[in-house]
């Protein structure tokens, strides 16, 4: 090949590097055009200090659950049962906890197991009898709402011992005695900050020095240096008022594990394989039975994570805990780019759709817009988020 | 020169920057069958959705004269309003209906909104009888074989009054039979003023029926030849196409086979469907070490699924038998441990059960062998792109680099891929189930090339093919397999389509 046709070849992959990326860029924009959106018409309420406080820990639960909801739904499959596994593991943990004065730690190990078993209960259906999941989890969505009313005895169950209502109150401890910044947060912000930016810049490198196509240097550094940014300019706003709040280090541990395990691992290989063509991966050797009974497992774990967030946050547990939370799940997931007929979805995408779901709630709870009308919008762009996909996967 | 009812005029026609068609001529005499030849890629399939419509005018450049005048189609239902009928390699029927329901599909028979059953049942019978598909109206289109489909799809043409019929490779997926009966229904159509255009890669096939031929390369139209008189020249054919002579459509190998390498003895396999029915019956097969073993047989005769089912039992229920590699008995319960015994099996449904469409060349070709490119769970992307570039130069997969997905790939360039990832997880047995079905003579012959170069390392290769004249020409032994049982098994020295035939036709059991 001469030279000219190198560079003019090279242009051209940097060209499809940068449309394939364009996606997750466009979900980003699309974040921070909504975030200043809510800003400017909130008259900067959305950005106060304690509201960005308080939209962290309204989405946490919704993030965590839809990590989980990721995998599933790469596998190829759905799961409405989330929001009434909330409501159990809730009620669960209230009555251990308050009526039985059990203590925090044997809890929270059994309330993670109940969920494993639940998501197990589930899988084995779905996995080894290869019904739709649609309709086992809608049983299960039945079952365990039922299950929670039982359990509370349609009674509200509260308050927490304080050291567990500190999973969704509390904030990291600050080791500088600064009157109105807590500087542990925000060192712990740069410090995640930088390593993201190592990290993304290796990944690079090694994508490039195996000869893979990366997007141009300039348009690398403007988006990870607008996330970098972003990063330490919230965990600032976070440290001029208590902090980082503890749930956000349990969201990130959770985010950094989920995004290893589904890009780097043999299992996210596995989960992708399994959704994308299930014959295939069948006949290359995964056990696809396996893969996406595991899947239901892990999210039933999860949503038992969420569901301790959760009444830790209310600071008890209600009979309706966690109802039409699977529908936020959901849609958090495939606004970011997950595809309904599996095998597609990356984490970062769900997360920010995620927050593109959360920061639409309260924005729009701030400027005193009804319920009726909110549920329109997010019906709204849902619909606007998923024809975007449809639309550009149809013309190439 | 009778009339002409198709004249192309310098298509041209572009994807972005990938230029597609760059002046493609085509001229079609009414009455008569033209056969369009060349490479995948070539720009075939491009042409004729600009001919149907799917590409609407404007899209593209050049003129189209249909019936004597210039015609600006927009959509599929202008071409098909003017006669103009597409059936494409991936058949458009619904299966849950019945063939009447499927014949009038978008053009029911109705008064007032009300479907006239009688009417349409009586309509469907004629154009069956004229196809010459000998099944009742109501059959769920589901339930007949791949051939009758592909006669109901005509009929469906018939239908619509067809003028100009054009069959995009409509014998890839068909057995012998079948493709002799759809080729004498073409000359048939044609007897009755029907024009055909034909698409396909079978040489033979187009020389029974064509008058002429149109070779396009590379989006260009390169030669046009007439075979009424003097018959269809291969070689001519072969070297436009390919832009080089084949002098010899399989690579030469020098045999150099050993000991037997894996055997089943007794191999029998419940149907899942009917599982008190025996699918393979008491099967003994064995290949040796260096060695290409073929297995020829109508469609339906069970090779497929011999094959799954020693595979680690992906296909039946009940299975008996013992399976010995290198002369020991081998548990293949599963695809994992068939896989780790030193099996493969490439499939014949490439795009449905061999590839993940979406994903890039590297991750289909590592998928199945993700151990070797991860410790610890955790992969090592490193290696594994390392692993997809050595592959793609091996086999010589033509594409932009390995993180392109495989949709976007020719037939022949998926097939490699597939071909890749069973080579990546090392096999001492590689079995190929129509390794070639729906890809052009260039790949082809790039695939026999990798077989040979599998054996001539001390493997076993076994091929299961629909085309005799491919398991004449690559392999140094051939069973013949019949309703599930082995008919016949023949050295290369002394095997011939005729006695192929002969042993399926006899049907008797070999001991």
């Amino acid at each position: 090949m001469s030279e000219a046709s190198m560079s003019l070849s090279s242009r051209a992959n940097a060209l499809t590097a940068f449309k394939r990326g364009a996606r997750e860029y466009g979900l980003l924009l699309s974040l921070i055009v909504i975030m200043v959106f809510f800003q400017v018409a909130t008259g900067g309420a959305l950005l106060q200090p304690l509201n960005l406080t308080n939209l962290l820990l309204q989405n946490s639960y919704i993030v965590v659950m839809a990590l989980g909801m990721l995998m599933v739904i790469v596998c190829g499959h759905i799961d409405l049962s989330v929001g009434s596994v909330v409501g159990v593991v809730g009620s669960i943990a209230a009555v251990l906890m308050v009526q039985y004065r059990l203590d925090f730690f044997t809890v929270t190990v059994i309330c993670l197991f109940t969920g494993a078993v639940i998501g197990a209960a589930q899988g084995y259906w779905v996995a080894v009898w290869g019904m739709p999941s649609f309709i086992v989890t809608l049983a299960g969505m039945l079952i365990f709402r039922g299950a929670t009313i039982a359990i509370s005895q349609g009674q509200s169950i509260g308050p927490f011992p304080p050291e567990f209502a500190a999973i969704s109150s509390g904030f990291i401890p600050d080791f500088f005695a600064h009157e109105h910044l807590r500087i542990t947060s925000l060192l712990l912000g740069i410090a995640v900050a930088v390593t993201f930016w190592v990290i993304e810049y290796r990944s690079r490198a090694r994508i490039q020095n195996s000869g893979g196509n990366v997007a141009p240097l300039a348009m690398f550094a403007l988006k990870n240096g607008l996330v970098a940014g972003l990063l330490v300019y919230f965990c600032y706003l976070l440290s001029t008022y208590r902090g980082i709040p503890t749930v956000l280090v349990i969201m990130s541990v959770l985010i950094g594990l989920y995004t290893f395990i589904m890009n780097r691992t043999v299992i996210g290989r596995w989960v992708y394989a399994v959704g994308g063509n299930l014959k295939a991966a069948r006949l290359s050797g995964i056990n696809t039975s396996r893969v996406t009974f595991f899947a239901f497992v892990n999210m039933g774990v999860l949503a038992a994570v969420a569901g301790l967030i959760f009444v830790a946050r209310l600071n008890s547990a209600t009979p309706r805990g966690g109802t039409g939370f699977e529908l936020d799940v959901i849609a958090a997931v495939f606004i970011g780019g997950a595809s309904a007929s599996g095998g597609v979805g990356k984490v970062v995408g769900v997360v920010i759709g995620a927050f593109i779901m959360g920061v639409l709630n309260n924005g729009m709870s701030i400027m005193g817009i009804g319920i009726d009308y909110q549920q329109m919008i997010k019906g709204a762009v849902l619909l606007a988020a998923v024809f975007v996909d449809v639309y550009q996967k149809n013309k190439g | 020169m009778s009339q002409t009812i198709l004249d192309m005029r310098n298509i041209r026609k572009c994807f972005g920057p990938v230029k597609a068609l760059s002046g493609v001529n085509l001229k079609v005499g009414d009455g008569e069958i033209h056969a369009i030849c060349g490479e995948n890629g070539a720009g075939k399939s491009t042409l004729m959705k600009i001919l149907s419509g799917v590409y609407p005018h404007g899209s593209f450049e050049g003129e189209i004269h249909f019936d004597g005048s210039p015609r600006c189609f927009q959509d599929l239902r202008d071409s098909e309003a003017l006669g103009v009928c597409i059936i494409h390699q991936e058949l458009a029927l619904v299966p849950m209906l019945s063939i009447t329901e499927n014949l009038f599909l978008g053009n029911e028979i109705s008064r007032h909104g009300v479907i006239d059953w009688h009417q349409a049942h009586a309509r469907a019978n004629d154009l069956l009888a004229r196809v010459g598909l000998d099944t009742r109206p109501q059959t769920l289109v589901g339930n007949l074989g791949i051939g009758q489909q592909q006669l109901v799809e005509i009929a469906k043409a018939l239908a619509k009054d067809v003028r100009l019929l054009i069959l995009d490779e409509p014998t890839a997926s068909l057995n012998e039979k079948d493709s002799d009966r759809l080729l004498k229904l073409m000359l048939e159509l044609k007897s009755r003023g029907i024009t055909s255009i034909i698409i396909s890669h079978k040489l033979n096939e187009i020389g029974r029926v064509a008058d002429q031929i149109t070779v396009i390369r590379d989006g260009t139209t390169v030669d046009v030849i007439d075979c009424r008189d003097v018959g269809i020249d291969e070689g001519r054919v072969v070297r436009y196409m390919v832009g080089r002579e084949l002098s010899d459509r399989y690579p030469a190998r020098v045999a150099a086979i050993g000991g037997v390498l894996f055997e089943v003895q007794g191999w029998s396999v419940g149907d899942p469907a009917r599982p008190e029915r025996d699918r393979i019956r008491n099967v003994n097969f064995h290949v040796r070490r260096g060695e290409v073993v073929g297995i020829a047989g109508l469609m339906g005769a069970g090779r497929t699924e011999f094959a799954m089912s020693v595979f680690g039992r992906s296909y039946g229920v009940n299975i008996r038998g013992k399976a010995l590699l290198e002369g020991r008995e081998v548990d293949l319960g599963n695809v994992r441990k068939a896989i780790d015994q030193g099996l493969a099996y490439a499939t014949e449904d490439r795009k449905g059960a061999g590839l993940v469409l979406g994903e890039s060349i590297t991750r289909n070709t590592s998928m199945a062998n993700l151990a070797a490119v991860s410790s610890r769970w955790v992969m090592n992307e490193l290696a594994e792109t390392a692993v997809a570039v050595e592959y793609r130069s091996r086999l010589r997969i033509r594409s932009a680099d390995v993180t392109q997905s495989v949709e976007k790939l020719s037939g022949g360039n998926q097939q490699k891929v597939v071909l890749g990832k069973w080579l990546f997880a090392n096999p001492k047995v590689l079995i190929l189930d129509e390794p070639t079905r729906g890809i052009d003579v260039g790949a082809k012959y790039e695939i026999y090339g990798v077989v040979n170069q599998v054996v001539s390392e001390g493997r076993g290769v076994v091929m299961i093919s629909s085309e005799m004249p491919e398991l004449l020409g690559t392999c140094d032994r051939i069973y013949v397999m019949n309703e599930g049982r082995f008919v016949g098994e023949f050295a290369i020295a002394e095997a011939s389509q005729e006695k192929i035939m002969h042993a399926i036709m006899r049907n008797e059991v070999i001991q």
